[in-house]
């Protein structure tokens, strides 16, 4: 005879699935039971009141008719943003080259899903990112051929990621450059990268936008009237260089000495060990600190409103000013919000996809 | 500090007046730069289609259309208030329309000249229908909805000290606070300046139910300006402007002006569109300027009615802003 263990008992119902999971989540102590019953409450009352507004009693008109949201209704008036969508995304950029920026849009997301997804080596990735402003900037800017659009005209989120990611573009290598720099041994470079990294991280950006676009015209002589936007990018750059340049500092410093003199003792210059030993490596370090950077950049633009520029934020705002669709203002602060996290949301989670790779 | 950088100011601007003016300049670069607000409604405002509209924009269009010929060409560019005056005072902007109140400080020393006043706004009251008054001087013992910490405050207790009257007002932090209790019933009437009444007047429920009184009681003058210096450009302006204004007056709008132009006998009009003499060299335009700009967006109170008129949402009541001759305070200046 064989012996033959008797099956396992079921666990006891409590502790398993639906049940289980909530007890063990939800009602483990007296205080959390409490904690659970208060927030059940609070959504009962918040979550129903909230999808009526914003789904059940919503005018969800594509076009504005005369009823579309009359002032009885008590529902959001999405109608509102879809009659405005364009000039929230584009601002006034005249209609017959839309398909501009379009393009430029469309160019973007796809170099950007290459990079999410690896499709391309990093290094041809990183090429790419490089060139890239150059031809999108034509395009939506006009020159060589295509009609020049001012750039009074341009507007709307497509303001906000080019001031975003032309900054993001820029400040890196510069940030670079700057950490270095306050790490070399030569006392002029080095008291240089100190001054200027420390002189820009003392203001806050609000005044470092009022300085470019405020103040400077009054030093510059009559005719050197660079552009507005042009002054605000530089001011955005500069500003977010001297962060990233802390940013990287911090990954140098995690470099042991030890593989710095290994590489100079294999005979390599001084530039080639910075390149190809250290960079790479404190580089790794702070990418996590470096995309918080990115998504703290992007939010910063929005406060170019200060100084004239209706980015995304700015254009929600003057759309809400509109004296035919007076009263929206909470649709249009809730879309500018939904916008604003799923573009940052989506940066964090690229970041943390990095980190979990571990890789470049 | 605020010194130093207008003796600068004034530096930079004493080197540009040896060169052309900015007439010729426009002329020259074929458009004309103009200042607007990043969304005042009424007065500039980006619309559904990105085209800037408004009282400010279409005067700024009519300039454009008397020195240019097209009042399309137009290059718009959105100001913060902190920016507007040194951005006309450095150049950037060949003429700023953005509601802006001509003062004495702004006008002696922050190197801009106010051409015309083209609004007279003020504070003013807005009360429901419903409580039957039609006059500011009627409000006695009234409470009244006001925002915190603005002219608006103060000027509505100097208002009820000057007129002997008793009255409550209750204070709120915001704007929009304030028109909520206003819309809640908790006050008789809601205080603030009369062109932001006609929009908030907007968001109400049922915004017919509510008027806005008559009175204004303090000064905002809303004038276009140009850089400090340059008097032949701040003329061509101011005259432009008076030419709207003149042009209501004597009936030409947008729709007869071309007709006007070739059939009236009164020597006022003939003047005013070039048919005898020539009033458009005296500011270095031509003879057809004011048809031009009056062809492009008509007379002054055609602007007005608009953007501000009772087929607007925002309706407000021409008062001081009617015509001399409607017991207004818009005047304009003769043109001979």
């Amino acid at each position: 005879m064989i012996y033959k263990p008797l099956p396992d008992l079921p666990p006891p119902l409590e502790s398993v699935g639906l049940i289980g999971w909530i007890k063990e989540n939800l009602f483990s102590s007296k205080l959390n039971s409490l904690l659970t019953i208060i927030a059940t409450v609070f959504l009962w009352k918040a979550v129903p009141p909230l999808l009526s507004w914003a789904i059940f009693d919503a005018s969800w008109a594509l076009s504005s008719t005369e009823n579309a949201c009359s002032p009885e209704k008590h529902g959001a008036c999405w109608t509102f943003i879809f009659e405005k969508f364009r000039v929230l995304m584009f601002g006034l950029y005249p209609e017959q080259y839309l398909w501009r920026p379009i393009l430029t849009f469309v160019i973007f997301l796809t170099v950007c899903s290459l990079t999410i997804f690896r499709i391309l080596r990093t290094k041809l990735l990183i090429t790419l990112w490089f060139i890239l402003p150059l031809p999108l900037f034509l395009l939506i800017n006009g020159g060589m051929g295509l009609d020049i659009v001012e750039q009074s005209l341009w507007g709307g989120l497509m303001l906000s990621i080019e001031l975003a990611a032309i900054g993001i573009l820029m400040s890196i290598p510069l940030g670079i450059v700057l950490a270095l720099g306050r790490r070399s041994d030569l006392i002029v470079v080095k008291t240089l990268c100190i001054s200027a990294i420390e002189s820009i991280r003392g203001v806050p950006l609000i005044t470092i936008l009022f300085m470019a676009s405020v103040m400077l015209p009054i030093f510059l002589p009559e005719g050197m009237n660079f552009n507005n936007l042009l002054r605000v990018q530089i001011g955005i750059i500069l500003f977010s260089s001297a962060y990233i340049a802390e940013v990287v500092r911090g990954g140098l410093q995690a470099i042991p000495p030890g593989q710095i003199e290994a590489a100079s003792s294999l005979g390599l210059k001084r530039w080639k060990v910075t390149y190809l030993v250290v960079l790479p490596q404190a580089l790794h370090h702070v990418i996590p600190s470096l995309i918080g950077r990115c998504v703290a950049l992007f939010k910063d633009t929005s406060l170019v409103i200060i100084v004239g520029l209706l980015d995304f934020l700015g254009m929600i705002k003057a759309s809400a000013q509109d004296p035919e669709w007076l009263g929206n203002d909470t649709e249009a602060y809730v879309f500018c919000a939904l916008i604003y996290w799923i573009i940052c949301f989506s940066m964090s989670q690229y970041g943390k996809s990095i980190e979990r790779r571990n890789q470049w | 500090m605020k010194k130093l950088f207008i003796v600068i100011a004034l530096l930079v601007m004493t080197v540009s007046i040896s060169m052309a003016g900015i007439l010729e300049d426009v002329q020259k670069k074929g458009i004309l730069t103009c200042g607007v607000s990043e969304g005042v409604p009424g007065f500039s405002i980006p619309d559904s289609n990105g085209h800037w509209v408004g009282f400010d924009v279409d005067l700024e269009r009519a300039v454009a259309a008397a020195v240019l010929g097209d009042p399309q060409k137009i290059n718009f560019v959105p100001l913060a208030s902190k920016q507007k005056i040194i951005a006309a005072s450095s150049g950037q902007v060949d003429l700023v329309s953005r509601t802006t109140t001509w003062t004495m400080k702004r006008d002696a020393k922050q190197g801009v000249d106010f051409t015309k006043i083209v609004f007279y706004d003020g504070q003013g009251f807005m009360v429901p229908k419903a409580l039957g008054v039609d006059s500011a001087k009627k409000i006695d013992g009234a409470t009244i909805c006001v925002t915190a910490g603005t002219t608006s405050e103060l000027n509505l207790a100097d208002f009820a000290r000057a007129n002997d009257m008793k009255i409550e007002a209750l204070v709120f932090d915001g704007k929009k606070e304030a028109i909520s209790a206003y819309s809640a019933g908790r006050c008789d009437a809601f205080t603030t300046d009369v062109s932001q009444l006609a929009s908030l007047r907007t968001t109400l429920a049922n915004p017919k139910d509510h008027v806005i009184l008559p009175e204004v009681i303090s000064k905002e003058p809303l004038a276009p300006f140009v850089r400090h210096g340059d008097n032949q450009w701040k003329d061509t302006v101011t005259w432009i402007i008076n030419g709207l204004i003149e042009a209501e007056e004597n009936g030409i709008t947008a729709a007869n002006v071309h007709e006007m132009k070739k059939n009236s006998k009164n020597p006022v009009i003939q003047r005013m569109l070039g048919t005898s003499g020539d009033t458009g060299s005296y500011i270095n335009l031509d003879k057809d300027w004011l048809v031009r700009a009056i062809s492009a967006v008509g007379n002054y109170g055609e602007i007005y009615d608009r953007h501000f008129g009772p087929t607007t949402k925002l309706n407000i009541p021409r008062g001081n802003n009617n015509l001399w001759t409607q017991g207004g305070l818009i005047y304009a200046l003769p043109i001979r």
